[in-house]
């Protein structure tokens, strides 16, 4: 008999032990994979799909579902090259304003979802066509980004002994998942989030802020996606219309290999970073690999989305038959 | 309530684009007959939606359960790799055809079983071969896009009969197919019963399950027949391209149609005229110079208005303050 607190953290500890699993194995079939630099480029190159999944955790615990987050990150990137490069206006004016109309989409779509009770799917594949299209229609080309700021930012690392040197994007993504971590788990907002996800009458019945707390997620997922753009043309050093196409499935599954449930009510932003990590492990295998295709990336994510998906599933029915 | 037909909605929409489109071009739904084939606006819409309008059909009923598919467009880019692989070792056309039909219905297969079996949720478990599905297609492929020569091939998405181009008369058909079938016989019923609620419809001694897995069977069928169709319209097994973003424009055909997304109630008519609505839309961009790249800005605002209208919500409230206004008045 696995007790309810063991049950509960399966999921995570399942999460943890594939990392450990694939890392090792790719530890010990490619030299060199075992090092600080690999270790920290991990967290870096996927700083971007990281950011956004913190946010889209938190709106599939509430148990909704945002496709629009890779469009938001394309309409960021090449807003904030625009007006830098092509305006001169300076990034500290610009951030500010791309959060804002990332966070008015997420407000926007919160807003219809609640209160016209459209599916969350519909909706936001609007938003995401919306976001995309506008994109598009500021520049088609890529547009490189010189800024001061843009530039110390890409330089910038913090240095940890002598090999080891952790830069920018890497500190933020742990700064946001720490942060996603507190939300979450620590205040009534995250758990709002999880009674509306895990039975939403019982939620309104309790006197909980549905409505309010509905609206708050994706407005604070927009601005996530919105953040997770910015660092995408920091770490490019440019800003381009289809930046983060197809980055929201990405987002999803990453969530879901973390061990979130994706019919909302339970998870972990803990194991959304693992199933960031893992993520990484598996491209940077594919790397190191040489002779393996890339498309052998689609095919694994997909296999392990299937495998966690039905271990949730077995899980949830032990839990309902006690 | 649930009867209400948003068909002349769809009908109005349908007339103002094309209104819209005969003040900017009188000659808009003008039809000519140029080397003894049908040729004219009306006709490239038909034949340029006849794919999304396949997709749509076979979407209708996975909705109509109250699931989704999202892994159509992806099974799309599966069965053009089947294609090209099949029709380059030398196999017959039928051969390839049934090949990738029923690559097509055995990934439908798969996401039945996890559906009605097993018990995920529709959007979760198709989102998986969503993910994989293009990696599989890129690995038939080996990565590179196949060229295909074979004019027999080619004649089922770009061919004409009597003038007529055979991609439409193909999807039509089946579209005729599955409306007497959904209409004539108990399968409608089975598949709004089980959608509208299915704990009564398994009380009530429905096979709810198979009808569910069935319906997504029936999808990737359709879908597998929609990949060789794009594989015949451009001559190529592409697994990047082929069938990109197309179940967006599928699930948007068959929800403007007025097939409920929450399921329990289907429009196979809709469903077509929801297609053709879209691709009217798509030409229109087309022939106005709207950059390919924008076209989703209006799109999106077509699917916020639809969902708007749909919205139980919004109906009531409007009412509401009808009957307030009247009552001040």
């Amino acid at each position: 008999m696995i007790s309810g607190r063991l049950a509960r953290h399966l999921p995570l500890l399942a999460t943890g032990g594939i990392l450990l699993l694939l890392f090792g194995a790719a530890a010990v079939a490619y030299d060199g994979f075992l090092s600080s630099r690999v270790i920290v480029n991990l967290l870096a190159d996927n700083a971007f799909l990281g950011i956004a999944a913190v946010g889209m955790t938190l709106v599939i615990f509430s148990g909704g579902i945002d496709l629009s987050v890779g469009a938001v990150i394309g309409f960021t990137s090449i807003f904030t090259a625009t007006l830098v490069t092509g305006r001169g206006l300076h990034p500290a004016v610009v951030w500010p304003l791309a959060i804002g109309f990332g966070a008015g989409l997420g407000a926007l779509m919160g807003t219809l979802i609640h209160a016209f009770r459209l599916p969350a799917f519909l909706i936001t594949l609007a938003g995401m066509f919306l976001a995309r299209g506008t994109a598009f229609w500021l520049n088609t080309d890529s547009v490189g980004i010189t800024h001061p700021w843009y530039d110390a930012l890409a330089n910038f690392d913090l240095a940890l002994g002598e090999s080891i040197h952790v830069p920018a994007a890497a500190l933020l993504l742990l700064a946001v998942v720490g942060a996603g971590y507190v939300v979450a788990h620590h205040t009534r907002f995250g758990r709002t989030l999880l009674a509306i996800g895990g039975n939403e009458q019982s939620a309104l019945l309790l006197g909980l802020p549905v409505g309010r707390a509905r609206i708050a997620v994706y407005t604070l997922n927009g601005a996530g996606a919105a953040l997770a753009g910015i660092v995408a043309s920091v770490y490019t050093s440019s800003g381009n219309a289809s930046m983060g196409l197809g980055l929201e499935l990405d987002a999803i599954a990453v969530v879901v290999i973390g061990g979130t449930l994706l019919a909302g009510g339970r998870g972990h932003v803990a194991g959304t970073l693992l199933g960031v990590l893992i993520f990484g492990t598996i491209q940077a295998a594919i790397l190191f690999d040489g002779r393996l295709s890339s498309w052998w990336m689609r095919i694994v994510v997909g296999a392990l989305l299937l495998a966690f998906i039905l271990l949730q599933r077995f899980l949830v029915r032990g839990v309902g038959k006690r | 309530m649930k009867s209400r037909s948003t068909l002349p909605w769809l009908l109005a929409g349908l007339a103002l684009l094309i209104g819209l489109n005969l003040v900017a071009n009188p000659a808009f739904l003008k039809i000519t007959v140029q080397d003894g084939h049908l040729f004219g606006v009306p006709v490239d819409i038909l034949t340029q939606g006849s794919r999304t309008m396949l997709l749509a059909l076979g979407l209708t009923l996975v909705i109509a359960t109250g699931g989704v598919d999202l892994s159509v467009g992806s099974v799309v880019a599966i069965t053009g790799a089947v294609c090209a692989l099949m029709l380059n070792t030398g196999a017959g056309l039928a051969a390839t055809v049934a090949a990738a039909v029923g690559a097509g219905a055995l990934a439908g297969g798969g996401n039945g079983l996890l559906v009605a079996r097993i018990g995920i949720q529709p959007i979760v478990a198709t989102l998986i071969l969503m993910v994989a599905g293009r990696g599989i297609a890129q690995l038939l492929c080996g990565g590179q896009v196949l060229i295909i020569a074979n004019p027999a091939f080619e004649f089922l998405a770009n061919g004409f009969v009597l003038g007529v181009p055979v991609a439409p008369l193909l999807v039509v058909a089946l579209f005729v197919g599955t409306h007497a079938f959904v209409r004539r016989t108990a399968a409608g019923l089975f598949i709004e019963a089980v959608g509208d609620n299915e704990t009564a419809s398994r009380f009530a001694g429905l096979a709810a399950a198979r009808v569910k897995a069935l319906a997504y069977v029936f999808c990737g069928a359709c879908a597998g027949f929609t990949g060789v169709l794009t594989a015949a319209n451009i001559r190529a097994a592409d697994a990047n391209r082929a069938g990109e973003n197309a179940e967006l424009d599928a699930i948007f055909a068959v929800v403007v149609g007025g097939t409920a997304l929450t399921g329990g109630r289907l429009s196979i008519m809709g469903t077509f005229l929801g297609a053709i609505l879209i691709q009217t839309l798509a030409t229109t961009m087309y022939y106005r110079g709207v950059p390919p790249a924008v076209a989703p800005v209006p799109k999106a605002l077509l699917i916020l208005a639809v969902s708007l209208l749909q919205s139980e919500q919004l109906r009531s409230r409007v009412a509401a303050l009808w009957r307030r206004k009247e009552a001040a008045s």
